[in-house]
């Protein structure tokens, strides 16, 4: 059954967007960490996307996208009254929320869509939650105040220095990792060279570090295998498995190279679909 | 039967087998001896009454031998296309003590499609009036053929099923695991739409255990839910590589290809086309993924299997049209790792060569390694060695009872799993197994489902 875009907002121009779809029973069973399918139109492509927040009661379900190729852009086409044809979740499992813990969640770029939801589920768990956010201005920065209503603290980092720390959110989180020895467990959200310079530096402090991958999937449900990864020297399927994993054992290196396996595909695909529009 | 020839077909997705002409029909229905205890009635597992619809179709009456499929069998032009009939109806048959069996299957098929193109869509339920509806609701969760089965049987009589898909388009391995050029989709789309005037409704993006769970359905209201979910999982040898770009499992291919319509004009899930192709098992998913590189255009394609021709699982038929088209085989041989380059494509891979020893518990003669090796330069390697259960749903409903291998427990009679009013059928119960037997399974559990919930005395076959 298709499904209907409530709203829509341009996150940043061009660029991010968010989306809110009538999709009741797909909002009632989303937890955090939870993510979609969907299949914008019957040629198109099956890809997923977080479920970056839901509203049991309304029974709406939020995405966040960046537009990177044909499925994002054809996505980003559509308004609001308009229908995506196939939406499938929600999907993953859930984030591990440990009760009684002090947590930062790290989030870059769309990822701080992703990461909000979670941030929200520690919060809710009664946890003591810190966000750590970057982009490279501050224009950029997405969910800066949601964050802020609901998180004990919202550390920013932007590239240029036009808000908070001027570089990295890795170097934000080592400093904090530094002053506070009461961390639990750090997650991180993000382009995938975030989450393994996030491993990297939280590594040496021996803090469980949680990260979203972010693999290339079909079908979603465990049947194909495409999202496989490999964590602690053993294949996982990111979509029945995961997609949250322990960073300190997941190996980067392959995750970075299969996303980029059919990148010839995907850049044709994407050209002709800039001739039509 | 007639075919495309083998060169042409190797280029496009368009049905292999042809079909029978009327005249090719009649003379092989004339064939049949009209046996007194037909023996071939057994071998089918969802027990098609074979004498009788050939003999309809021998008195020229075409309709009602299409009803006499209906009968027992709610997909009879997909079993006539891919069951195994040679193990199994056409195994039983009293002609192929000596000779050919009548050729049970393409009637079969001859008899389902004529009647489609003639009737359109009074095919499901052909003359029958549709049954009273009733106030009793059945869920199947998956669209494979045993819930397909199981829905078409119940709705029949007059119960309301809903049927919850987790892909975007119904119909389980039918749609995104066996290739169009051996079942194409109109005729599994125009069983389904059969389906859909008989009252069955498909939900499809809904994921049992995620979307909803086997609690929600009974708790909505539902008198009784049947399990068929397939197998599902691929299995990987675990051996060096096996994540380098280019290997893939051959669902994520097929469904690529087949559900995504990869390489189709106009589509955008992408596939890679392979020039040089290596297919990892011997049964019939090898041979479909095999085909399937071909007609993507691949320069050459190696089915690699650790045994010899004769113990290959595909069928005779698949592995002859595999052969035809040009697929190579590289028997007695066993992958020991994948090898790549600096991007972590695959380049090619390493074999060991095997010989055969003892017989395994299966009765087939198991490999041994000799310890010598060779290598094979492949750019695309499909692995085709199987399946594991699917956790998703067995996860989200702890109350099943599994088997030691991971599939779910039943009661052979009825279906019925350890969870009261919840059946289960198909591989998820069998592991990884053919159509028709999905189908009995179906079958059996919507029998049962008939006789707890609408009485003894509505159950017809
Ligand atoms: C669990 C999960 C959650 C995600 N959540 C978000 C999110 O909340 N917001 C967001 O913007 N992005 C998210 N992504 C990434 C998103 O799926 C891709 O950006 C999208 O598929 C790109 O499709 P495209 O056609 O626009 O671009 P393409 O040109 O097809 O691809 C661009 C790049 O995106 C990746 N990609 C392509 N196809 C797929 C696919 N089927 N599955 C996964 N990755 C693919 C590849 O790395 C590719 O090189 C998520 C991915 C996963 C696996
Ligand atoms: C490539 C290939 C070729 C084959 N060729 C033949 C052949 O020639 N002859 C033959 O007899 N057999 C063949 N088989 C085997 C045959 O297709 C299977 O044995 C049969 O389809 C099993 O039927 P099923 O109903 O149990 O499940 P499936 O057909 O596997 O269908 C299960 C369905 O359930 C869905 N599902 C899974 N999990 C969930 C969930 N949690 N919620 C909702 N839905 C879910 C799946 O998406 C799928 O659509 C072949 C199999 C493959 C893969
Ligand atoms: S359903 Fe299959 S086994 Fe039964 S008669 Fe038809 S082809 Fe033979
Ligand atoms: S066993 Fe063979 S010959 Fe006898 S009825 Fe069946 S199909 Fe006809
Ligand atoms: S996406 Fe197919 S198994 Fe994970």
């Amino acid at each position: 059954m298709p499904v209907r875009i409530l709203k829509k907002k341009e996150l940043i121009p061009g660029q991010t967007v968010l989306l809110v779809l009538d999709a009741p029973q797909i909002a009632r069973k989303s937890r955090p960490g939870n993510f979609v399918i969907l299949r914008v139109d019957e040629t198109g492509e099956r890809v997923p996307l977080t479920i970056a927040d839901r509203d049991a009661e309304a029974g709406t379900i939020t995405l966040v996208f960046l537009v990177v190729g044909k499925t994002t852009a054809h996505l980003a086409t559509l308004g609001e009254g308009q229908d995506i044809l196939d939406v499938c979740g929600p999907l993953g499992k859930p984030t591990h929320i440990e009760p009684c813990s002090s947590v930062i969640c790290v989030g870059g770029g769309t990822g701080i869509a992703a990461m909000h939801h979670i941030a929200k589920g520690h919060v809710a768990a009664g946890n003591k939650v810190a966000v750590i956010i970057g982009a490279r201005n501050r224009e950029l920065l997405l969910f800066r105040e949601e964050l802020a209503a609901f998180c004990h603290e919202v550390l920013v980092a932007t590239d240029d220095g036009s808000l908070g720390h001027k570089g990295l959110v890795t170097e934000v989180l080592k400093a904090r990792l530094e002053a506070d020895k009461c961390v639990s467990e750090v997650v991180a959200v993000g382009p995938v060279p975030m989450m393994e310079a996030v491993a990297k530096v939280t590594r040496p402090f021996g803090v469980k570090t949680t990260v979203s991958l972010n693999a290339i999937m079909v079908d979603g449900i465990g049947m194909c295998g495409a999202c496989r990864c490999t964590v602690e020297g053993k294949t996982r399927f990111a979509c029945v498995e995961g997609p949250e994993f322990d960073g300190h054992q997941v190996d980067f290196q392959e995750l970075k190279m299969r996303l980029g396996q059919f990148r010839p595909e995907e850049k044709d695909c994407f050209d002709k679909f800039r001739c039509r529009s | 039967m007639p075919e495309q020839p083998a060169r042409e077909r190797a280029g496009n997705f368009r049905e292999v087998t042809l079909g029978y002409t009327a005249e090719d029909a009649a003379r092989e229905a004339a064939r049949c001896l009209q046996c007194k205890n037909p023996p071939c009635r057994k071998g089918c597992p969802v027990e098609i009454d074979i004498k009788g619809f050939i003999g309809r179709l021998r008195e020229g009456d075409r309709d009602g031998a299409y009803r006499v499929l209906r009968e027992t069998n709610s997909l009879p032009a997909v079993c006539g296309r891919v069951c195994p009939q040679e193990v199994q109806c056409e195994g039983a048959c009293v002609l192929g003590k000596k000779g050919e069996p009548v050729a049970i299957g393409r009637l079969e098929r001859y008899v389902a499609d004529s009647f489609a193109a003639g009737n359109g869509c009074r095919q499901s339920t052909g003359e029958r009036a549709c049954a009273a509806p009733r106030e009793v609701r059945v869920a199947c969760i998956g669209s494979g053929p045993a819930s397909l089965t199981a829905a078409g049987y119940l709705a029949s009589l007059g119960v309301a099923v809903t049927v919850f898909e987790a892909l975007h388009e119904p119909g389980g391995v039918l749609v995104y695991g066996i290739p169009e050029f051996r079942l194409p989709k109109s005729v599994v789309r125009r069983e389904l739409a059969a389906m859909g005037e008989m009252g069955v409704s498909f939900r499809t993006n809904w994921v049992g255990g995620k979307t909803i769970t086997v609690r929600d359905l009974l708790d909505e209201g539902y008198a009784a839910v049947f399990i068929g979910v397939g197998a599902g999982l691929p299995r990987f040898m675990d051996i060096p590589g096996e994540n380098l770009i280019g290997v893939y499992s051959a669902n994520e291919y097929l469904t690529r290809v087949n559900l995504g319509r990869a390489a189709f004009p106009g589509y955008d899930t992408p596939v890679c086309r392979g020039a040089r192709v290596a297919v990892l098992g011997g049964g019939n998913v090898a041979m479909d993924a095999a085909r399937t590189a071909l007609r993507l255009g691949a320069k050459a394609v190696t089915v690699v299997y650790r045994r010899t021709k004769g113990e290959m699982p595909a069928r005779r038929e698949e592995l002859n049209h595999a052969l035809e088209e040009g697929v190579r085989l590289e028997l007695l041989a066993n992958p020991l790792r994948y090898n790549g380059d600096e991007s972590r494509r695959l380049t090619g891979m390493t074999l060991e060569r095997q010989r055969l020893g003892a017989p395994d518990a299966s009765g087939r003669r198991s490999p041994e390694p000799t310890g010598e090796t060779f290598e094979l330069p492949v750019d695309t390697a499909i692995i085709a060695i199987g399946t594991r259960p699917n956790p998703i749903l067995l996860e989200s409903t702890p109350e099943l009872r599994l088997g030691k291998r991971g599939y779910i427990e039943v009661d052979p009679a009825s279906g019925e799993t350890a969870l009261p009013r919840v059946y289960a059928g198909g591989d998820i119960v069998t592991g990884a197994a053919t159509v028709i037997s999905a189908m009995g399974a179906g079958r059996r559990a919507a029998r049962a489902i008939a006789r707890k919930f609408l009485g003894e005395d509505a159950v017809t076959a």
